[in-house]
């Protein structure tokens, strides 16, 4: 009992202090050996440069747009994800013939396209979007395409024998079933999204926390990058965890959701 | 009390010609049903010119070795699986319309398989009251329903609870009040203690029967344990592989309810006697 309470206080006590403990040395060090703020900056400097950004109007700006480039593309990636996962899914020869083509894409590094997709659509925004979508396209088609061919026969059987329509076998059983496996794939999916916008923002373009990153550094403003660096992480996080509240509200009933509950399975 | 027919020899599985579907007593009758899985290379004869009625109320036990075809033909009579020839009447309505299955036909069959089966996102309430949802029965209705095949079946205070927070003996009962739900005219059930353990299954075919005999259903019983088919059947259906044709129809000449305690009996041992020897002749 208590020692299973400890657990589930360990990541929200441990974790913080860990960090804690590992800034102090750094700050400690850096003064001790006089490192130059200019290679690695000390995190009091960090945080009071941080803490300039964030009273920044420019910097809110910037940091809405890599937002909004993260949402759409996660977006986009979840309504193609979907459609294509579940066509190829549901239709077999489709599948086989399109699978060494996505094996191939799987394969390429996305990223080596970006400067082919700032040609095509500019340095503006939608350059930004279509590439998050991309890089989080593949994680959910691949993983609404496991679903679907994981529906289970017994299942099927059950809906057969029960008599059930086509939109009561959705609503009930196929839906309900790719959900889990839909969720997984949003989860890796909104990851590659920020990375996506990021690595677009940083090779073209004047806006964004990318662009920040590559203007900082022009201005060998060290504990500014540092400050963008931990502000996309906040963004990172604040994406990634409003996917996983999603998860506990969607499927409290999955493995996944209901061990972390602290229940015994 | 009990008769054994000679194997190869169908005592009282009547012919089409003398016993057509309308004129039919019987709840549930299946017509020369013959089942033929055909590959590309191997043509298997599953089932052959299968005769059966079952009349209102009765249990029929379904046995034979694996393989013999019981579940290819519990599956053809639960709508999952069309036959190759013959027909399946349940009061006299067939079930199959070639590959088709007549809905309003197969409305009247609850389904038990091998495993339960449950939706892992349905609580209890839900999952029992299933085949209701689909059928459009509204809340309220569906969660007294609910709540009373719950009880039924000894599990009323789980009417929250999800699939996997049950044992297994427990999902197969929530499986059984959900077949339950629609009060089917039939109930199928394949092997549907299979994988319990001896213990537990003993009290789950007295629960079967307590439950039976408190719905009054006709239930079609499928397994290859003896004992237990005896247990739970009036008569007890043997089943030959290769072709799968009916062996030989023993009833079961044994009051209900039955306690447990039947089995240690000397009418109980005869009938399993007979079974066993009828079973291993198949060999020769």
């Amino acid at each position: 009992m208590s020692s299973s309470r400890l657990g589930r206080l360990l990541p929200w006590v441990g974790a913080p202090l860990l960090i804690v403990v590992l800034c102090t040395i750094w700050e400690v060090s850096v003064r001790a050996f006089d490192v130059s703020t200019l290679i690695l900056p000390p995190p009091s400097l960090i945080a009071e440069r941080l803490g300039e950004l964030v009273q920044d109007p420019e910097v809110w700006s910037h940091a809405w747009i890599t937002a909004s480039e993260i949402i759409m593309g996660f977006l986009l990636a979840v309504v193609l994800g979907v459609l294509v996962g579940v066509v190829l899914g549901k239709v077999a020869w489709l599948e086989m013939t399109v699978r060494p083509i996505i094996v191939l894409l799987q394969v390429v590094p996305k990223v080596a396209f970006v400067p082919l997709f700032v040609i095509w659509f500019g340095f503006g925004m939608s350059s930004k979007v279509i590439i998050a979508a991309m890089l989080a396209f593949f994680p959910i088609m691949l993983n609404v395409l496991l679903g679907v061919k994981s529906i289970d026969p017994g299942h099927r059987d059950v809906m057969t024998a029960l008599n059930a329509g086509k939109m009561q076998r959705f609503t009930n059983l196929d839906f309900r079933s790719v959900m889990p496996y839909l969720l997984a794939g949003m989860e890796t999916g909104i990851v590659f999204a920020v990375i996506g916008a990021i690595v677009g923002e940083y090779l073209g373009g004047n806006e964004g926390l990318g662009y920040m990153v590559v203007r900082t550094l022009n201005q060998l403003d060290a504990p500014g990058l540092f400050g963008v660096v931990v502000l996309l992480a906040v963004l990172g996080l604040v994406l990634y965890g409003a996917v996983f509240i999603l998860k506990r509200f969607l499927i409290p009933w999955h493995e996944s959701v209901y061990a972390q509950q602290g229940n015994v399975a | 009390m009990v008769q054994t027919s000679p194997a190869g020899v169908r005592s009282d599985a009547p012919t089409p010609e003398n016993n057509p579907p309308e004129a039919a007593p019987a709840t549930f009758s299946i017509k020369s049903v013959s089942k033929v899985f055909a590959t590309k290379t191997q043509r298997t004869e599953a089932l052959q010119d299968i005769n059966l009625d079952i009349s209102e109320g009765e249990t029929v036990s379904l046995i034979g070795r694996s393989g013999c075809g019981k579940s290819t033909l519990l599956r053809i009579m639960a709508g999952l699986l069309p036959p190759t020839e013959g027909n399946v009447y349940v009061s006299g309505k067939p079930l199959w319309k070639g590959h088709a299955v007549e809905s309003g036909v197969l409305e009247q069959l609850g389904v038990v398989f091998q495993e339960p089966h449950l939706f892992p996102w349905f609580d209890i309430t839900d999952n029992i009251a299933l085949p209701l949802k689909l059928r459009g029965v509204g809340k309220a209705e569906r969660r007294r329903r609910a709540t009373e095949l719950a009880d039924l079946v000894g599990l009323g205070d789980f009417l929250k609870s999800y699939p996997r927070e049950l044992s297994g003996g427990m999902r197969q009962r929530v499986a059984i009040a959900r077949a339950l739900s629609r009060d089917p005219e039939l109930l199928l059930m394949d092997e549907p203690f299979g994988a319990l353990d001896a213990l537990t299954r003993e009290k789950m075919n007295l629960e079967l029967q307590r439950i039976t005999l408190a719905t009054e259903a006709t239930v079609v019983f499928v397994t290859h344990d003896i004992s237990e088919a005896v247990f739970i059947g009036d008569r007890v259906v043997q089943l030959t592989p290769r072709p799968g044709r009916i062996q030989s129809i023993v009833e079961v000449g044994l009051d209900r309810p039955r306690p447990l305690d039947v089995q240690a009996t000397e009418a109980f041992g005869s009938t399993v006697r007979d079974l066993r020897h009828a079973l291993e002749s198949e060999e020769s």
